[in-house]
């Protein structure tokens, strides 16, 4: 029955908790499903547990207590070495972008390639493909250094693609934009999703929510709040 | 397999050339610490010339009473050369022993005179003997004395025995302070190298974590840095024998007028390859080793 769960929802919290130094409560109780295709929407202000959530997601935490499930992987208990090939499932994308700073745009959206072993043929066809599908075809050869805080988040964004992942995480990936790069972002979440990935998209941006019209889960002081189908951005007074 | 191995070395040139900056300090930290190797290298060479050169001062010798026969002295010879801690007897006849005091002395022409005018020969034959280690010749005259030889006429240890024991003393000093400066040194020397790998993957470590988000096994994340650690270490020990061997033989005339046995320029001619090859892994064992260590550090997130 647990084995048709995991593959029913590709993302699933079962009553998560997560506890640090014994005192500060960052999840309380969280227990959420997602469905392989959906767009998900985790809001909250500052410190409500969004980026908690991401990052027990992608295994770089562990919950105190409670189990995370993506596809067949449990990934509470996942041991340091399996986090490499798990985290091949996923695409994602941060806040400060998290670019090497050392490659090139098109050596940062091909590593991901490389580490898999892919031959080179393969990636000299698909990385420029995808940088012209985020708008960053004459910009293959700069470094991270060179571009504006768009263009690092769209290279970021062509990085977690380019595995064609099932998931795709966003970590307030607007945080750092303006408005017309945040819509650019916005946008192409929108066009992922639309290809078939499913995304989630941690953010306290009111007016992207509003707009997007698609499921929220809302969080307040690391408990689950709200989770609607078709949500907006409203908080408890 | 190979096209893994072939990127993990792609990687590992380009941080090596792209972060020059960070390349050129831990070439130059290893460089020193190469120059520190190198340098105690040299030291031994030239404190295990000096102490072997003070060891050769060292010998006893036996004289004989003037009557004493050949035969009885040479018998004694084959006695004392079946002594273990013997390494060699010399036997200077009487006749021998004039030739060399002639010759010695052939500058001072009151002492040729006045030995023309003795009519007989009056040096003494005598057994020089050396010992393998300086502390048997204790030993050995013992032996000398237990036996009571009638012929021996006196045994020169007991005259030389304040001196010879403050040799022993002496060299038993440079060999201890040798060995305890060159492991200080030696480990002064790692850790600066191995700390200065260290802060450079310090400074990477963000980089690393990115790599682990993106998914990148423990070997794609390790192996370009122990590429780096290699190019660091090798290009080290290239630089730091280019520096070095030069300077050996521009003091090696120094050296030799204050310890005539030791000469390093030819020490360095002979053993080229040897010094360098040994240079040249302890750059790249340190650069592997100090890379592939640091780098676990940041592996577990």
């Amino acid at each position: 029955m647990e084995e048709l769960q995991c593959y029913m929802f590709i993302v699933e919290f079962q009553n998560v908790y997560k506890v640090y130094n014994s005192r500060f409560t960052a999840l309380e109780d969280v227990s959420f499903k997602i469905k392989p295709g959906e767009f998900v929407s985790i809001v909250g202000i500052s410190g409500a547990g969004k980026t908690t959530i991401v990052k027990l997601l992608i295994g770089e935490e562990k919950p105190t207590k409670g189990r995370i499930f993506f596809n067949s992987y449990e990934v509470n208990k996942l041991k340091p070495y399996q986090l490499p090939a798990y985290r091949r499932n996923l695409g994602i994308i941060f806040q400060d972008f998290r670019l090497l700073p050392e490659k090139t745009v098109f050596e940062n959206v091909a590593y991901a390639l490389e580490v898999e072993g892919h031959p080179q043929r393969r990636i000299n066809k698909l990385v420029p493909y995808l940088l012209k599908m985020v708008g960053l075809e004459d910009k293959a050869r700069n470094f991270p250094r060179e571009l504006s805080g768009g263009e690092k988040q769209r290279t970021a964004i062509a990085r977690a693609m380019i595995n064609q992942p099932q998931l795709v995480i966003a970590d307030e990936p607007t945080g750092n934009l303006d408005p017309f790069n945040t819509w650019e972002v916005i946008k192409l979440l929108v066009k992922i999703n639309q290809a078939g990935s499913t995304v989630i998209l941690a953010t306290h941006n009111k007016e992207i929510i509003d707009t997007l019209g698609q499921r929220v889960i809302t969080l307040e002081k690391g408990r689950v709040i709200r989770d609607e189908q078709h949500g907006q951005f409203v908080l408890s007074k | 397999m190979f096209t893994s191995l072939y990127r993990i070395i792609k990687y590992g040139v380009q941080n090596f050339l792209r972060s020059s900056w960070l390349s050129a300090v831990t070439v130059i930290m290893m460089i020193l610490g190469l120059i520190v190797f190198q340098s105690l290298i040299i030291f031994n060479v030239v404190t295990s010339s000096a102490v072997k050169s003070l060891q050769d001062k060292i010998d006893i010798c036996v004289y004989f009473e003037p009557d004493a026969p050949e035969d009885d002295i040479l018998l004694l010879k084959n006695d004392l050369e079946n002594l273990p801690e013997v390494k060699r007897v010399g036997y200077i006849s009487k006749e021998q022993a004039l030739v060399k005091f002639k010759s010695r002395h052939a500058e001072e022409k009151i002492v040729i005179q006045a030995l023309s005018e003795l009519e007989e020969n009056p040096l003494l034959a005598s057994l020089e003997i050396k010992a393998f280690n300086p502390e048997d010749y204790q030993n050995i005259a013992k032996y000398l004395e237990d036996a009571n030889y009638p012929i021996i006429k006196k045994i020169t240890y007991t005259q030389n025995q304040l001196i010879i024991d403050r040799l022993i003393k002496i060299t038993d000093v440079i060999n201890k302070g040798g060995i305890a400066v060159t492991a200080g040194l030696a480990i002064i020397a790692f850790l600066v190298a191995f700390n200065t790998i260290r802060l450079g993957i310090y400074s990477n470590r963000r980089k690393i974590e990115i790599m682990r988000l993106v998914g990148a096994p423990n070997s794609f994340i390790r192996g370009p840095f122990v590429v780096q650690g290699i190019l660091c270490g090798a290009l080290a020990a290239v630089l730091s024998f280019s520096f070095f061997s030069p300077l050996i033989s521009l003091a090696s005339p120094y050296v030799t007028a204050f310890i005539p046995q030791v000469n390093l320029q030819n020490y360095l001619q002979n053993n080229y390859f040897t010094l360098f090859g040994w240079q040249l892994i302890t750059g790249i064992g340190l650069g592997i080793f100090s890379s592939a260590f640091a780098v676990k550090k940041y592996l577990k997130i």
